[in-house]
């Protein structure tokens, strides 16, 4: 604000513009994930479910951060997109992008249905119909045992090349390279949409929904969509687990994989696309780490983690990736971004 | 058919007792916490292990389980709940889901996975006739039990002093404190005691539902169900949406065995279509 010159009011378009610049530590961080192709050759694995887990949190940041929608069950679009993709593999359609498109259509469908229900009520009942709709899914995937396999799992999936050139490796090479691609076209497909006007209505309507309806702005309809979109994302992450690890099973829908990508995103910081990748990132090293020391009960570890992030207070551990880019920006000697977060 | 209903009717009233607790917390302090199931999985294991190590008769675990669960509920209120009072949502859901977590875990590594079984006194076994259905003892005298604490919950609230006090701090907590309403009193023994009943709903839900450390997750579900169908103004509601869904889901897995497990699904998305707010909202809140 302080290079505007004083006498002048800060042009609005400008103002609401800004944060849409792309800046040296954004691309400083997607060419780092590039590199840790050649840098770590034997943690492809590891990565891919990195990657995964980003997407998965980037989704879920998408309502949660954006809409300022609590869900208890955004499992259930992971579940959906990665039952969609199997399902298909198995049944003889093994193109891997073939797969993730119906992964994705499979779970806007079923975020599309669901998010009527989500939309009434308060915070309460969106709790409620959120861990319902994952339950739900959960048990129909349980029931339907003759189509998916059950307790089992869906077993005997194999994948075709990708793009018909890249077969999947054990290594995880093509993982890799497949799910940090797909992280990056949806990530700029994201950063599109929240930037747009539509992404500053929903920061609206977030943030006062009396006002936000009083200028013009039809708060249900932009939630639907948003909700949609994320429920895509999610099920496109799913998708990416299914093909990669060529199995799913019920886990998919169980309610720490929803309590889990919280977390990551709240360690990431919520509200500004990254945090995701951020806390993903730390979560899956923590995760590693804790389940090397106490396999059976890390479960534990990742509670007290949760508690002490509240009471430490979300906004000082948010602060800290966030205040990590400023710096870096200083460093790089750009002007700091103006009102990265109105 | 009288006996599924009975049954239902004996269901439906031990989750209200379980979850009336969470209904004035949740409905009327605006405190989302989904660890409510793990002080009703103290009070169950806090019975089990009295009767099964010590030999104490199943009639003084019960309030002895009440205690319990009450203790570490007045505990965990003073020392981290109160200073979530008035965050955002979000912060109390992920504080109260690290405490399922911990919960979850620290029971499975102190008592082991398997699930606990309580042998009931002899006098609760057996079964009686009533109205041509016939239902179980033990179900009767949960019915009885549930049914006098119910009563005793309203008379509370709405006849006593600390009840007027409870809803004066609960309306407007600035004010109350004005007119000298020691607030942070009421609310400590309020969530005391909601986590009291909790204890003492898990110690009679310990026959009836099994009793195992995945309880709180398992349950919270039931627990949201209730307290939002039953809309967060009073435990009227609560009362109501409890009995509906015990009675749903015992005629639905008795009669309809292959979709009985998403009866309670069914009752939740019929409730949101019909009334969004919850069966005994206010109007215009």
């Amino acid at each position: 604000m302080a290079s505007t010159t004083p006498a002048k009011r800060p042009d609005p378009a400008r103002l609401l513009s800004a944060p849409a610049r792309w800046t040296l530590p954004e691309l400083a961080l997607w060419v780092a994930a590039a590199a840790c192709f050649w840098v770590f050759p034997s943690k492809l694995l590891l990565l891919n479910e990195v990657a995964i887990l980003a997407l998965f949190a980037l989704s879920l940041d998408l309502i949660l951060g954006y809409a300022g929608i609590v869900s208890l069950g955004h499992a259930a679009f992971f579940g959906v997109g990665a039952y969609a993709a199997g399902l298909l593999a198995k049944h003889g359609i093994a193109d891997p992008l073939v797969g993730l498109g119906v992964a994705a259509a499979a779970a806007g469908i079923v975020g599309f249905l669901s998010s009527f229900l989500v939309l009434r009520g308060s915070d309460l009942t969106r709790l409620m119909v959120t861990l319902g709709v994952a339950l739900l899914l959960f048990e129909l995937a349980n029931r339907l045992d003759g189509i998916t396999g059950g307790a089992d799992g869906l077993q005997g999936i194999t994948m075709g090349p990708l793009l018909g050139l890249f077969e999947f490796d054990l290594y995880g090479r093509t993982a890799f390279v497949y799910s940090t691609t797909v992280l990056f076209a949806l990530f700029l497909v994201a950063r599109r949409v929240v930037h747009s006007p539509f992404g500053l209505s929903l920061r609206a309507v977030k943030g006062n929904l009396l006002r936000a309806r009083a200028v013009g702005i039809s708060s249900s309809t932009r939630s639907v969509a948003i909700y949609t979109l994320a429920a895509v994302y999610a099920g496109i992450a799913g998708g990416l687990t299914a093909q990669t690890s060529q199995f799913v099973s019920l886990d998919v829908f169980d309610f720490h994989r929803s309590a889990d990508v919280m977390l990551v995103l709240v360690l990431g910081g919520t509200g500004y696309l990254y945090g995701g990748i951020i806390g993903a990132l730390i979560f899956r090293l923590m995760q590693d780490w804790l389940a090397g020391i106490t396999p059976q009960y890390w479960q534990f570890w990742i509670g007290l983690v949760l508690v002490l992030v509240v009471l430490v207070g979300r906004e000082r551990i948010e602060g800290l990736p966030r205040g990590l880019m400023g710096l870096l920006r200083r460093l790089t000697g750009r002007p700091a971004a103006e009102g990265t977060r109105p | 058919m009288v006996t599924i209903l009975l049954d239902g009717i004996a269901y439906g009233m031990l989750l209200f007792v379980l979850a009336c607790g969470l209904s004035v917390t949740l409905g009327l302090m605006n405190f989302v916490n989904l660890a409510h199931g793990a002080f009703a999985m103290a009070g169950g294991y806090t019975t089990a292990l009295l009767m099964n190590r010590a030999g104490v008769s199943f009639f003084v675990c019960l309030p002895l389980s009440f205690l319990v669960a009450a203790a570490l509920g007045a505990v965990m209120e003073r020392t981290l709940y109160r200073h979530l009072y008035g965050r955002p949502h979000l912060d109390q859901v992920l504080f109260t889901i690290g405490i399922v977590f911990m919960a979850v875990s620290a029971t499975d590594w102190a008592m082991g996975s398997q699930p606990q079984n309580i042998r009931l006194p002899d006098s609760l076994r057996g079964r009686v006739e009533i109205l041509g259905g016939s239902i179980g003892v033990y179900r009767l005298f949960v019915i009885v039990v549930c049914g006098l604490l119910t009563i005793a919950i309203q008379a509370i609230l709405n006849g006593t002093r600390f009840g007027s006090r409870l809803r004066a701090a609960v309306d407007d907590p600035r004010v109350a404190r004005g007119l000298g309403i020691p607030v942070n009193t009421v609310f400590a023994l309020t969530f005391a005691f909601g986590s009291g009943l909790a204890g003492l709903g898990g110690a009679l839900g310990t026959e009836v539902f099994g009793m195992d450390p995945t309880f709180p997750v398992k349950f919270m579900i039931y627990f949201l169900i209730v307290v939002s169908v039953g809309g967060t103004t009073s435990i009227t509601g609560a009362f109501f949406a409890s009995l509906l869904l015990g009675i749903a889901d015992v005629a639905g897995k008795y009669y309809v065995p292959e979709i009985g497990a998403f009866i309670i699904y069914a009752v939740m998305v019929a409730v949101l279509i019909v009334r969004p707010q919850g069966l005994f909202a206010r109007a215009g809140r």
